[in-house]
């Protein structure tokens, strides 16, 4: 639609006024082609939400209500309250971990030369496009009970706790599925970083240690809080790793989602949790956008890195 | 000092060779779990057969389910790649105050958690009749695909001089005959890259597909996940093989495309 209307409008220019009124058209045009996106976008994405949000201060489980009906079952029930935290700890946790393991391969690859960093690109890419259901279904494979994992110790004679059906699977699966969440900005980040700092620190006398702590990990700050806020946002909504590899004893918030709405067809609660996990993720991703402005002004190097 | 680094160095080395192991590794116990012999999820695997991967092609259940995940795809790609070719044009082009809002709002499927997502999705398309509906799924995932094609395309605009288009607008050419005739062709792997993210986003897509989804229209990724949940067979793995096949080509093929335009513009 907006295609045949660009013809149009150009199509009657005066050879004269081209000049002027081409840039003016420009603009207007170039606006035009958004309206197609935004209206999709708009139609199948913002309004769905919009509808959600309605629904949980409107759908109760039998009859009318008051609006916040819906919020003080989610918020006022001990074990969705339980759901809610476990939820929480959980993601700081495989949060925790992903950065445990992905701080030190995203150093690596600012230290390597270009083939080899071509190869651990290609390591952390291939997994981030992989599907999920199926990294996740490698995983059981792997960890029940009589499975590769736990018989290679025991051949050691170590015999592991159970690992699939509790927090243990869903750690181990989470952590390999989110990994390159963390690892992509924040090779990004340690890329930009000037190594010959270092180099100037420890010719003034820091220890090598000391200066990567006091300069290299405060500049990489923005990137280590990037990645991590990824990871912690996209394992709050996780579901089929949980669903998987942990058990329905200790089910994450999104999976009473899925039960609330598609098993109960109670919109109105599963929209009520739905709201307060999105206002959550919002707040969360407000602060550490307002504190890394805050910190890359201080430390000078915003529009960097 | 370089020398008290040295084993430091050597153990980072060794940690990271660890993580990339583990990033790729477990992933590619469902190629051999795939040639099983028997029922069973088993590994090492016994015996040999590829009769997991004739039931794949022989049970409706399968195999529906594998066409109905590609045409969703290929629609997809189609819708994704257009819309999201135009507002990343119109975002790099335009000079409107609320671009940058406009931008937000485009990008914003890729950050509200995708379960919240579905049920907004679910509750509207169950009153348009949407669901269990080969164009409720098209429509849903390419919500999801836009971002990364508007993402995708702005990249490979950002590289691009707008010098450009003003000579062929001076040679007489048309906006549109500029936009398609100059900027296209040179934009045309950000562009194709994009196409295949979209591909991607699309066939690999669960959790709003997990909603949509019903007895007779289930995508690639539910028929694996269902199946997981209820039973023990091979054929899972087969899928998940060829799955991890496709996606590996596409990625590839992504790489290669970017990385040769970087080479012709570098």
């Amino acid at each position: 639609m907006s295609g045949a209307h660009v013809v149009e409008t150009t199509q009657g220019a005066e050879p004269q006024s081209r000049a002027r009124s081409g840039r003016l058209r420009k603009l207007l045009r170039a606006e035009l082609l958004l309206i197609l996106p935004l209206a999709f976008v708009g139609f199948f994405f913002f309004y769905p939400l919009l509808q959600m949000v309605l629904l949980s201060v409107q759908d109760f489980l039998g009859g009318a209500g008051h609006w916040y009906d819906n919020y003080k079952w989610f918020l006022g029930n001990p074990s969705q309250r339980t759901i809610f935290r476990r939820t929480f700890l959980v993601s700081i946790w495989v949060t925790l971990v992903c950065l445990a393991a992905g701080f030190p391969y995203a150093y690596l690859m600012t230290l390597v030369g270009k083939r080899t960093r071509l190869l651990m690109l290609a390591a952390v890419m291939l997994p981030f496009w992989s599907n999920l259901v199926v990294r996740t279904y490698a995983w059981v494979v792997l960890l029940q009970d009589n499975g590769p994992v736990r018989s290679a110790f025991a051949a050691f004679g170590v015999h592991l706790p159970r690992l699939l059906g509790n927090m243990t699977g869903v750690t181990i699966g989470a952590t390999q599925v989110l990994l390159p969440f963390l690892v992509l900005p924040l090779y990004a980040t340690l890329q930009g970083i000037d190594r010959r700092l270092l180099d100037a620190a420890e010719s003034l006398g820091a220890k090598p240690r000391t200066a990567f702590i006091k300069i290299y990990l405060p500049l990489a700050l923005p990137g280590i809080l990037a990645g991590c806020l990824i990871v912690f946002i996209l394992m709050l909504g996780f579901y089929f790793t949980p669903a998987l590899l942990g058990s329905p004893s200790n089910s994450l918030i999104s999976q009473q989602i899925f039960i609330q709405v598609n098993r109960l067809l109670a919109f109105g609660r599963g929209g009520a949790m739905a709201l307060v996990l999105l206002i959550t993720t919002l707040c969360i991703l407000a602060i550490s956008a307002l504190f890394t402005r805050r910190y890359t002004k201080a430390l000078g190097i915003g529009g960097e890195g | 000092m370089a020398k008290s680094l040295r084993p430091a160095r050597l153990a980072l080395h060794v940690y990271g060779v660890l993580v990339g192991l583990f990033l790729l590794l477990p992933t590619l116990v469902v190629v051999p779990l795939s040639f099983t012999g028997r029922r069973s999820l088993a590994f090492p695997p016994i015996g040999f057969s590829t009769q997991w991967y004739r039931n794949f092609f022989t049970d409706p259940d399968w195999f529906n389910s594998a066409v109905f995940s590609l045409k969703i795809a290929l629609l997809v790609t189609v819708f994704a790649t257009t819309l999201g070719t135009l507002a990343a044009v119109a975002l790099t082009l335009g000079r409107a105050r609320w671009k940058a809002a406009a931008r937000g709002l485009l990008i914003a499927p890729m950050i509200v958690p995708g379960v919240i997502t579905a049920i907004g999705i679910f509750y509207v398309f169950l009153r348009l009749g949407l669901t269990q509906n080969l164009w409720g799924f098209v429509f849903a995932h390419s919500v999801l695909a836009i971002p990364i094609v508007v993402v995708t395309v702005s990249a490979s605009l950002s590289s691009f001089d707008r010098q450009l288009l003003r000579a062929s607008a001076s040679l007489g050419a048309g906006p549109l005959a500029s936009l398609i005739q100059v900027m296209l062709p040179i934009i045309a792997p950000g562009v194709l890259s994009g196409a295949l993210f979209a591909f991607l986003t699309s066939f690999d897509e669960a959790i709003v597909s997990l909603f949509l989804a019903g007895p007779f229209s289930r995508t690639l990724p539910i028929q694996i996940y269902q199946s997981v949940t209820a039973e023990i067979d091979p054929t899972i793995a087969a899928a998940s093989t060829m799955l991890l096949g496709i996606t590996t080509l596409c990625v590839v093929a992504a790489a290669l495309v970017l990385a040769r335009r970087d080479r012709r513009y570098s």
